[in-house]
């Protein structure tokens, strides 16, 4: 096992602050702004993600994450805002063409493709596959030795994965969670540079988080850059390197994951002031007294947007 | 009582217009079983195909192969022109848009002002011309009891038969290679596919290309021995085309065949029943009545194989399309 410590340390340069430089950024992105009817969905004024590191997105309901994973991976248009990938600017640059330079995402909702069979699946992840191509596709000559190539990669991916007694099996079949697994071992057919993974930890059972966490590290291992959502705050503790907090589409903190969990202005803007008191617990009077707290919080925050 | 019509329903089994229906809902299946994309208007993809044929066969005295890539150019064209602007949109939108186009499609080819071009409501006689004399066949009857072929008849269903089986054969190869696999990862869930880096407008256009494409041919084995009629290509024949797809198995590449010929078999004995029973009066309905009730029928037997055979008669009960 590396040294976390030191590893961790050399991500960035200078403090930890929002929209902090990295020593080595995969991804940077400036000025991203989407808007839904006059409410910023995203509002990212400069974010870099640090390359063959796993770096947690966390933020509440509403903050935009899911939104701003998106817009990196081409399925939603930005109203301003340009990023690069790997050096590269892929601002506009649309889905497919994103997830060919090398980031592949996952969604928060699995999308297994449920008529096709665990091994098909596996197939579709793969790049470079002439027949594909409809011309190509009727000279089964020209793909077969590809297939068998691809095939051979996805049996030891789904060996990996433990799904490889499933491989004939209609994805319809899976459990939740061993579609989470499937999907995630799609994504990794086309050997990304990059793995966006969306909320990958909603609705699975305790025992397989504990393999999809080893997973993930597993991933960095072979020095995948990973970008997660999640909401389990002992997930993020576990394997992110590095924490980025989002609230209302703003960046509002990052920074190591001991040092953001216990930053107070993140435990109000994810968790609420009073994350650790039951609201059932209290009187009426404690509750509109909360409810006037809350509401001058906002009010705050709103006039400090504003200046 | 009468009952050759048993005899004449057998021979729906080998006609052209089975033939014609088998090609059309193969195109369908393509794009709706296999790809999901909700084309409501193949019919107007057949008309295209057919006018074109026809139009050039007769007035641009085109020779027969020139006429046939005619029809593929026209039904490639409206493809792009429907798919261009709703491809990238949510299923629906092209659902509306096709169903739209085919009846305008429709309603331009029997304007009066057009009839020197496309015959009008009467629609186009003769374009058979082009293929008739590459028959080979000896003129003569061919055929037992009261199914008689004569050479030209006979000519277009040994073509028809043998195309169709190609072009089933041709689908089956595309639907079991890496592109298929593509297409039907579309059906499943699009933004799972692109985001594994696929370009997926670009399948869905080939597919609603293909699938018009043989739209579009199906009309000409279906116009040769007969005439280009516009109101054969109405709504209705579409939704006959459903039938047939989901009758056989949407799912499958020989189903929209057996689907055709169970379908046209059907109709033609609910026809010979029915006049029968109108003749004896065991039913309280007309002649003039018969007719629709005939399509009563496909309807409520539409329903029926939704609700208890939603994978068609030979599609395979997991890959069911209203599961």
């Amino acid at each position: 096992m590396p040294d976390t410590t030191t590893e961790r340390a050399a991500l960035i340069e200078g403090a930890p602050a929002p929209g902090v430089k990295k020593t080595d950024p995969i991804v940077v992105a400036d000025g991203v702004q989407r808007t839904f009817g006059g409410v910023h969905a995203v509002d990212v004024d400069h974010v870099e993600i640090p390359r063959g590191a796993i770096t947690a997105l966390i933020g509440p309901n509403g903050a935009g994450k899911t939104t701003f994973f998106n817009l990196l991976t081409g399925f939603d248009k930005p109203n301003h805002g340009s990023w690069s990938f790997d050096g590269k600017p892929i601002g506009g640059v649309p889905a497919y063409k994103v997830a060919r330079r090398g980031m592949i995402r996952t969604f928060q909702l699995t999308k297994a493709l449920s008529m096709l069979s665990v091994m098909e699946n596996m197939r579709l992840g793969a790049q470079e596959q002439p027949g594909e191509n409809i011309a190509r596709a009727l000279v089964p000559a020209l793909w077969r030795g590809r297939e068998q190539q691809i095939t051979e990669r996805a049996q030891d991916l789904l060996a990996r994965f433990k799904l490889d007694t499933k491989a004939d099996d209609f994805a319809a079949s899976l459990s939740g969670g061993q579609r989470k697994l499937l999907e995630m071992a799609r994504a990794l057919m086309s050997d990304p540079t990059m793995i966006m993974l969306d909320e990958p930890m909603a609705g699975v059972n305790p025992a397989l988080t504990q393999s999809l966490l080893h997973h993930i590290l597993d991933l960095k291992a072979t020095g995948m850059t990973v970008l997660f959502v999640e909401h389990d705050m002992h997930v993020v503790r576990e394997i992110a390197d590095w924490v980025i907090v989002m609230a209302e589409g703003r960046i509002v903190a990052e920074g190591y994951p001991d040092q953001v969990m216990s930053d107070q202005a993140v435990i109000d803007a994810y968790l609420g002031s009073h994350h650790d008191t039951d609201l059932g617990d209290l009187s009426e009077e404690q509750q509109a007294e909360l409810l006037d707290e809350t509401q001058a919080e906002v009010e705050r925050e709103e006039e400090r947007n504003d200046g | 009582m009468d009952f050759s019509f048993l005899l004449l329903a057998l021979g729906q089994i080998i006609s052209p217009q089975t033939i014609a229906y088998a090609l059309a809902a193969l195109g369908l299946a393509v794009q709706f079983g296999f790809t999901g994309l909700l084309n409501f208007g193949q019919a107007g993809f057949m008309a295209i195909g057919g006018y074109a044929f026809a139009i050039t066969t007769l007035h641009l005295g085109f020779p027969f192969w020139l006429a046939v890539l005619a029809t593929l150019v026209a039904t490639t064209v409206m493809a792009l022109v429907l798919g261009i602007p709703t491809l990238r949109l949510r299923a629906d939108y092209l659902a509306i848009v096709t169903i739209a186009a085919a009846e305008i499609v429709r309603y331009v080819v029997k304007t009066p002002d057009l009839i020197p071009l496309t015959g009008g409501s009467d629609g186009l006689n003769g374009a058979a011309v082009t293929f008739d004399a590459l028959n080979p066949i000896p003129p003569g009857s061919y055929g037992f009891g009261p199914l008689r072929y004569d050479e030209n008849d006979l000519w277009i269903i040994l073509v028809g038969w043998i195309f169709v089986i190609l072009v089933a054969l041709l689908v089956r190869q595309l639907m079991k290679s890496p592109w298929g696999r593509v297409i039907k990862g579309i059906r499943e869930d699009e933004d799972a596919v692109r985001s594994l880096g696929k370009n997926v407008f670009s399948y869905k256009m080939q597919s609603l290309i293909l699938g018009g494409a043989l739209g579009g041919l199906a009309t000409i084995i279906n116009i040769i021995p007969t005439s280009l009629q516009p109101d054969n290509y109405g709504t209705q024949t579409t939704f006959f085309l459903l039938t047939i797809i989901l009758l056989g198995g949407a799912t499958t590449v020989f189903g929209p065949l057996v689907g055709a010929i169970v379908f046209w078999i059907v109709l033609s004995l609910a026809d010979g029943f029915l006049s029968l029973a109108v003749q004896y009066h065991w039913l309280p309905i007309t002649t003039i009545q018969q007719g629709p009730v005939r399509f009563i029928i496909v309807g409520v037997a539409l329903m029926l194989i939704v609700i208890f055979r939603p994978s068609g008669l030979i599609g395979k009960k997991r890959e069911a399309f209203f599961a």
